[in-house]
C-alpha cells in the first residue's frame, strides 16, 4: 500500500478548517449482560474469562431465545446522559440493526435508532493549554456489544487473508452506550488536542460515575473519530458546506486520537489541495506506522434494515426515577479540577503533574483521609508512583488513600523521617500491614531518645579526634562526618536534624570539659 | 384397554390416573402404540421419544404412588409442535436448517408441562418455521388429514392437530402467528386456541413474527384447552412482552360455562360469499343454537378487516426476515461449505440456499424488500398504521359485544399440493383468523359439524377482547356440550377408522 501523502499541519491549517465528530463506546460494568443473566466480561471481577464461557442462548443467538433489558444498564445510561447534559426520553424503543457478520450471533444487534435514551447534550472541555470548549452532544444511546473475531493465519490479523477465524461470544451482549456529538466547529489548531481532551473527559465522567472501567487498553472505551475539511470562506463569505467525512475506527488510547485526527487532516489536505476529492469510508488506524488505510466504503445509504425490536417493550422511564439519578450525580469533573486546584494551592505544573499521573482521586481521599494536600501529592506522585513502574502496576493498586494519610500523619509527627517513610511504604505495598504495623514490626521509628543518641555521638567524637578538633575551630560543617557516623550507628532511625543539634551541643561540652 | 385409553379426553385421563385405576406409564405406552400403528399413515411426527416418555411417566406414578398431590394434568401425554426447544429432543421447526440440533434448554411452555407432570411424546410436524397453512411445507413431508388422508390438515400446525385428531395424544402444544393453531383445528375437527398475545410465554418458541407470535393449547375437546391453558399461561421474567398479571382459571370457566344474556357480534366482513356454503351453514346452524340458549346474536361491522392480509404479509415477513438471520451455520445446526472451501459469507449463504425452503426464502425476501430504505414508511410503516386501525375496529366492536364469531376459515381441508403453486391462495385461508393476531386478541376454534357437501369438519371462531380469555372457553365450552348432546357424541366419533392404515402401516414397517 502506497504511503499516503500529506501535507505540513499549519499549511492544511491555513487552507482549510478541520471539523470533528466523536463516537464514543461506553462498555458499562454491570454484572450481568445488557439483554442477558450471563456475567458481564465488561466488570472486572469478570474480566478475561475463558473463551465462550460467559455466554447465555440470548448472546449465542439460540433459537428461541430472547432478550430482557438490565435495568441496571438503563439506570446507568440515564445517568450518563444527564452527566452530559442530556435530555432523557419520556418513552425509548429498542430497535434492531441488521448486518450479517459472524460476531454476531443473531445477525442483528440491538440499538437504539430514532429513539435514543438521551439527547442534546453539551460537555465542557479543558486542554491542557487552557482552552475550554462547549462540545454539543448529539445523542447517547443504549446497545449490546458483538462477540470478538481472532482472525488466524494471514500477514494483515484481518478477515481477509486469513486461514481461519475464532469467535469469542464473552463479549456479546455486554451493554454499551454509544455517545455521539454533534459536528464540533473551532477547534482549529487544537482539533486533534481537542479530540483528545473530549474522549479523557468522557472517561472522567464515566469513572466519576462508577459506571464503567474506562481502560481504553481494554476495550471499556473506544472512540471512533470523523473528520472532515473544508475550504476557508473568503471574508465576508458564507461559510462553505461541511466536506465529506471519513471515520477512522478503534482509535484505542488518547495518544492515537490525537495523532489520528492530526493525521487525516494532514493526508485529506494534501488530496483536497491538488484537486482530489475525499471518498466517504471508515478508515482503519494503524498504530504502529501512525497512519490510516482505507477500510469499507460507507455512506448514509448503508441499509441496516432498522425496524422496533419486537422482543422488548419500550423503556419509559419515571419522571421520579430520572430526577433520583439526577440528585446523585457527582460534581462534573471539569468543576471538581478548578475546585480542588484552588483548594489545595497547587500550582499549575504540580496539578498537571496529580492529573497526568491519573492520581487526581487518590489525592483527594487522601486529603480526605486527614493529610495536608503536598503530602497527599508528594508520596502519590512520588516514591508511589515509583514503586507502582516497578512493578508495572497501577499506584492505587499498592496503598489506600487512608495508608497514605496515615503514613504522611507519622512523618508530620516527627516518628518517621522521609526515608523512613518509604520503608514503611515499601512494607504496606508488599502486604505488610498499616503503616503502623509495619512500624512497628519493622521497628522504623524515629528514636527520640537523646540517651542513646548521646552515647553514640560520643562514640563517634571520640573515634574521630580530628573532627572534632575542626568543630571546635569553627567548622560547623564538619559535623556531617559525625552525623552520618551516628545515622549509620541508629540504622537511619534518628531525626537528622536533631542529631545535629546533639552533635554541636556534645562537641562544645567536650571543649567545655577539656 | 389400549384402544381405550386412547379416546379418553386429557380431562377424563387425569381422572382415572387421579384415582389410581391407570398409570400414567399405561396411559403413555397406549398413546406409543398409537402412534406406532397409525403415524406411518397421518406423519404427524418428526420425533417420537418413547424411552424417555415411558420414563418420565414412571416417574410421575411414582410421586403418585408416595403420596404427592399432583394437577389434574399428571401423568397425561402431550404432543409438543417442533417450534418449541425442548432440552435434550431434536427441534426443527419443520426446517432442514436445524435438523439434528438439539438444543440445552427448554422452552417455558414446555417446561411448565414437564413440571405439571405431564408427558412429553415427541415433536409434531409443521410448516417450516411455521410458514404456510396446509404443513405441505415441512422440509421433512407433509402431515396428512385423518379425516381424509389425501387432504391437508392445515398449518401450520397440522402435526399437532393431526396427532389429537388420530388419537396419537389426548392434546398437543402448538403456536398461532396468523391462524397455526385455529386453522387446523378447523379442518381436523378439534379444540385449538390462541391466547391474548402475552398469557404464555415465547421464551424458547422459534421466532417467526414476534410481535405475532402466541403458543397455545390444541385438544379435543374446550376444557382441555382450558386445563392446558392453565399450565402453560403466566407472567415469564424471559419474555418482556409477557403479561406481568395473574390469571383467572379457564377450567373454571369452562364448568360454569353459560350464554345467557351473552352478547355475540357476528363480523359483516367475515360472513360473505367467499366462504364455501357448508361452512356458513354450520357457522349459522351453531348461531342459531346459541341464540335459542339465551345469547344475542348482533351483526358488527369491522371494516379493516378487509387490509388484515396485506399488513400481515408485511409485518409478518419484515419481522421474519430478521429472525431468521440468525441461522447461519456460525454455532448451530445445519453447516454446507462450497465446493473447496469459502468465506465465511460463502458458507452461510451456501448454507441458507441449501437449509431453507422455497416459502421460507420467498418470505425473507419480501421482508428484507418491505424493511429497505426507502420503502419502509411505504410498507412496514403503513402496515402498522394498519394494524392500529384492526385494534380500533376490535375496540369498537367490543364496546359492543362481548365476543365476536367468524368461521375459522373460508373452506374445508383442500387436497394435499391444490394450492401448493398459488401463495396468494394459500395464504387468504387465514383471512379471519389474522386479525387476532395483529390485535393481540385471544381467539377459539371449536368444531360445528361437517359440512354437507364435502363431509369434512367446520370449525367456528370465538374472539374475545384481550386478556378476556375466559369468555371464549365460556362461549366454547356452551356451545361444544349443546352440539354434543345434538350430535349424541364427539364430532370425531364420526372421523373414519383410521385401523386398516394401521395394517398398511405395520406392513410397510413404518414408524
Amino acid at each position: 500500500m502506497a504511503r499516503a501523502e500529506l501535507m505540513d499541519f499549519d499549511e492544511a491549517l491555513e487552507l482549510f478548517e478541520p471539523v470533528i465528530g466523536l463516537e464514543v463506546h461506553v462498555e458499562l460494568n454491570t454484572r450481568t449482560k445488557m439483554f442477558s443473566a450471563a456475567p458481564n466480561p465488561a466488570n472486572s471481577e469478570f474480566h478475561g474469562a475463558e473463551p465462550n464461557t460467559l455466554v447465555a442462548p440470548v448472546d449465542l443467538g439460540l433459537p428461541g431465545s430472547l432478550p430482557v433489558v438490565n435495568g441496571e444498564a438503563v439506570r446507568n445510561s440515564i445517568s450518563l446522559g444527564l452527566a452530559l447534559g442530556c435530555g432523557i426520553a419520556e418513552s425509548c424503543r429498542f430497535a434492531r440493526k441488521n448486518y450479517f457478520y459472524p460476531d454476531l450471533a443473531k445477525n442483528y444487534q440491538i440499538s437504539q435508532y430514532d429513539e435514543p435514551i438521551a439527547f442534546e447534550g453539551s460537555v465542557e472541555v479543558e486542554l491542557e493549554n487552557g482552552r475550554v470548549f462547549q462540545v454539543p452532544i448529539e445523542r447517547a444511546h443504549m446497545e449490546e456489544d458483538a462477540g470478538k473475531l481472532t482472525h488466524v493465519g494471514g500477514s494483515t490479523g484481518r478477515i481477509h487473508g486469513a486461514e481461519y477465524s475464532l469467535v469469542d461470544y464473552n463479549r456479546a451482549g455486554v451493554p454499551l452506550v454509544e455517545i455521539v456529538t454533534r459536528p464540533i466547529f473551532g477547534g482549529e489548531a487544537d482539533a486533534p488536542a481537542l479530540a483528545r481532551a473530549y474522549v479523557s473527559t468522557i472517561r472522567d465522567i464515566v469513572i466519576s460515575l462508577g459506571i464503567s472501567e474506562a481502560r481504553m487498553e481494554r476495550g471499556n472505551l473506544r472512540c471512533d473519530a470523523n473528520v472532515s475539511l473544508r475550504p476557508r470562506a473568503a471574508a465576508g463569505e458564507p461559510a462553505e458546506p461541511l466536506g465529506t467525512r471519513t471515520e477512522t475506527k478503534n482509535v484505542n488510547s488518547f495518544r492515537s486520537i490525537e495523532r489520528a485526527v492530526r493525521h487525516e487532516i494532514q493526508r485529506q489536505a494534501a488530496i483536497l489541495a491538488k484537486g482530489g476529492t475525499i471518498t466517504q469510508e471508515t478508515r482503519h488506524w494503524h498504530e504502529d506506522t501512525g497512519t490510516t488505510s482505507p477500510g469499507r466504503p460507507k455512506s448514509d445509504a448503508d441499509d441496516y434494515r432498522y425496524f422496533p425490536e419486537p422482543d422488548l417493550l419500550p423503556v419509559v422511564p419515571s419522571r421520579e426515577l430520572v430526577e433520583e439519578l439526577r440528585a446523585a450525580l457527582p460534581e462534573p469533573p471539569a468543576a471538581r479540577r478548578r475546585r480542588l486546584k484552588t483548594e489545595w494551592g497547587f500550582t499549575d505544573l504540580e496539578f498537571l503533574d496529580v492529573l497526568n499521573g491519573g492520581l487526581l482521586v487518590e489525592v483527594a481521599e487522601t486529603v480526605a483521609a486527614g493529610a495536608s494536600p503536598a503530602a497527599a501529592r508528594k508520596w502519590w506522585t512520588g516514591e508511589l508512583t515509583r514503586l507502582a513502574n516497578a512493578r508495572d502496576t497501577d499506584a492505587a493498586s499498592l496503598v489506600t488513600p487512608a495508608e497514605v494519610a496515615e503514613l504522611a500523619a507519622l512523618v508530620e509527627a516527627g516518628t518517621l523521617t522521609d526515608r523512613l517513610a518509604r520503608q514503611v511504604l515499601e512494607g504496606v505495598a508488599a502486604g505488610e500491614g498499616s503503616p503502623k504495623q509495619v512500624v512497628d514490626a519493622r521497628r522504623l521509628a524515629v528514636v527520640s531518645d537523646d540517651g542513646a543518641l548521646v552515647a553514640a555521638i560520643d562514640e563517634a567524637l571520640a573515634s574521630q579526634p580530628d573532627v572534632l578538633a575542626k568543630i571546635r575551630d569553627g567548622k560547623v560543617q564538619a559535623a556531617g562526618a559525625v552525623i552520618g557516623a551516628v545515622m549509620k550507628a541508629m540504622q537511619g532511625k534518628a531525626d537528622a536534624a536533631r542529631v545535629r543539634e546533639l552533635v554541636l551541643e556534645r562537641a562544645a561540652g567536650a571543649d567545655a570539659g577539656a | 384397554m389400549s384402544e381405550h385409553l386412547v379416546r379418553l379426553t386429557a380431562a377424563e385421563l387425569g381422572e382415572r390416573l387421579a384415582s389410581g385405576d391407570v398409570s400414567s406409564v399405561e396411559a403413555t405406552r397406549a398413546h406409543l402404540d398409537r402412534i406406532a400403528a397409525v403415524d406411518g399413515a397421518v406423519h404427524a411426527f418428526l420425533h417420537v421419544d418413547g424411552e424417555r416418555a415411558l420414563e418420565t411417566a414412571a416417574a410421575v406414578d411414582r410421586r403418585r404412588t408416595a403420596g404427592e398431590s399432583l394437577g389434574p394434568l399428571a401423568g397425561v401425554p402431550i404432543a409438543i409442535k417442533d417450534v418449541l426447544v425442548t432440552e435434550g429432543m431434536p427441534s426443527t421447526a419443520g426446517s432442514r436448517i436445524l435438523e439434528g440440533w438439539v438444543p440445552p434448554y427448554d422452552a417455558t411452555p414446555v417446561r411448565k408441562v414437564r413440571e405439571a407432570g405431564m408427558i412429553p411424546l415427541g415433536k409434531t410436524n409443521m410448516d417450516e418455521f411455521a410458514m404456510g397453512s396446509s404443513t405441505e411445507h415441512s422440509a421433512y413431508g407433509p402431515t396428512y388429514n385423518p379425516w381424509d388422508l389425501e387432504r391437508i390438515p392445515g398449518g401450520s400446525g397440522g402435526g399437532s392437530a393431526a396427532s389429537v385428531a388420530a388419537f396419537e395424544a389426548p392434546l398437543a402444544l402448538g403456536s398461532d402467528t396468523g391462524g397455526s393453531i385455529r386453522q387446523p383445528a378447523h379442518v381436523t375437527g378439534t379444540v385449538g386456541v390462541k391466547p391474548t398475545y402475552g398469557a404464555v410465554s415465547r421464551y424458547g418458541s422459534i421466532a417467526l413474527a414476534s410481535s405475532l407470535d402466541q403458543v397455545g393449547p390444541v385438544t379435543r375437546t374446550v376444557l382441555d384447552a382450558a386445563l392446558l391453558q392453565d399450565v402453560i399461561a403466566g407472567h415469564d421474567p424471559l419474555d418482556s412482552t409477557s403479561i406481568p398479571e395473574a390469571w383467572p382459571s379457564m377450567a373454571e370457566a369452562v364448568r360454569r360455562a353459560d350464554v345467557a344474556g351473552l352478547r355475540i357480534g357476528v363480523v359483516k366482513q367475515l360472513d360473505s360469499d367467499g366462504f364455501q356454503a357448508g361452512v356458513r351453514s354450520r357457522f349459522h346452524e351453531a348461531l342459531e343454537l346459541l341464540e335459542r340458549n339465551g345469547a344475542e346474536i348482533v351483526e358488527v361491522s369491522a371494516p379493516h378487516f378487509e387490509y388484515s392480509i396485506a399488513a400481515y404479509y408485511l409485518i409478518l415477513p419484515a419481522e421474519a426476515s430478521s429472525n431468521l438471520a440468525k441461522f447461519d451455520s456460525v454455532r448451530f445446526g445445519l453447516r454446507v461449505t462450497p465446493e473447496g472451501g469459502g468465506t465465511v459469507e460463502q458458507v452461510m449463504g451456501a448454507t441458507r440456499e441449501a437449509g431453507f425452503g422455497p416459502e421460507v426464502k420467498r418470505r425473507i425476501i419480501l421482508g428484507t424488500y418491505a424493511l429497505s430504505a426507502g420503502y419502509y414508511d411505504a410498507y412496514y410503516g403503513s402496515a402498522q398504521k394498519v394494524r392500529t386501525l384492526v385494534q380500533r375496529d376490535f375496540d369498537a366492536a367490543f364496546a359492543k359485544v362481548d365476543v365476536l364469531a367468524t368461521p375459522t376459515a373460508p373452506t374445508t381441508a383442500f387436497k394435499l399440493g391444490e394450492k401448493l403453486d398459488d401463495p396468494l391462495a394459500m395464504y387468504l385461508n387465514d383471512v379471519a383468523t389474522i386479525p387476532a393476531n395483529l390485535a393481540g386478541v385471544p381467539g377459539i376454534s371449536v368444531p360445528v359439524g361437517l359440512a354437507p357437501e364435502d363431509g369434512l369438519p367446520v370449525g367456528i371462531q370465538f374472539l374475545a377482547p384481550a386478556r378476556e380469555d375466559a369468555r371464549l372457553y365460556n362461549v366454547g365450552a356452551a356451545l361444544e356440550r349443546l352440539l354434543v348432546e345434538q350430535w349424541g357424541g364427539p364430532l370425531l366419533d364420526r372421523a373414519p377408522d383410521l385401523s386398516s392404515h394401521e395394517m398398511a402401516a405395520a406392513e410397510e414397517g413404518v414408524v
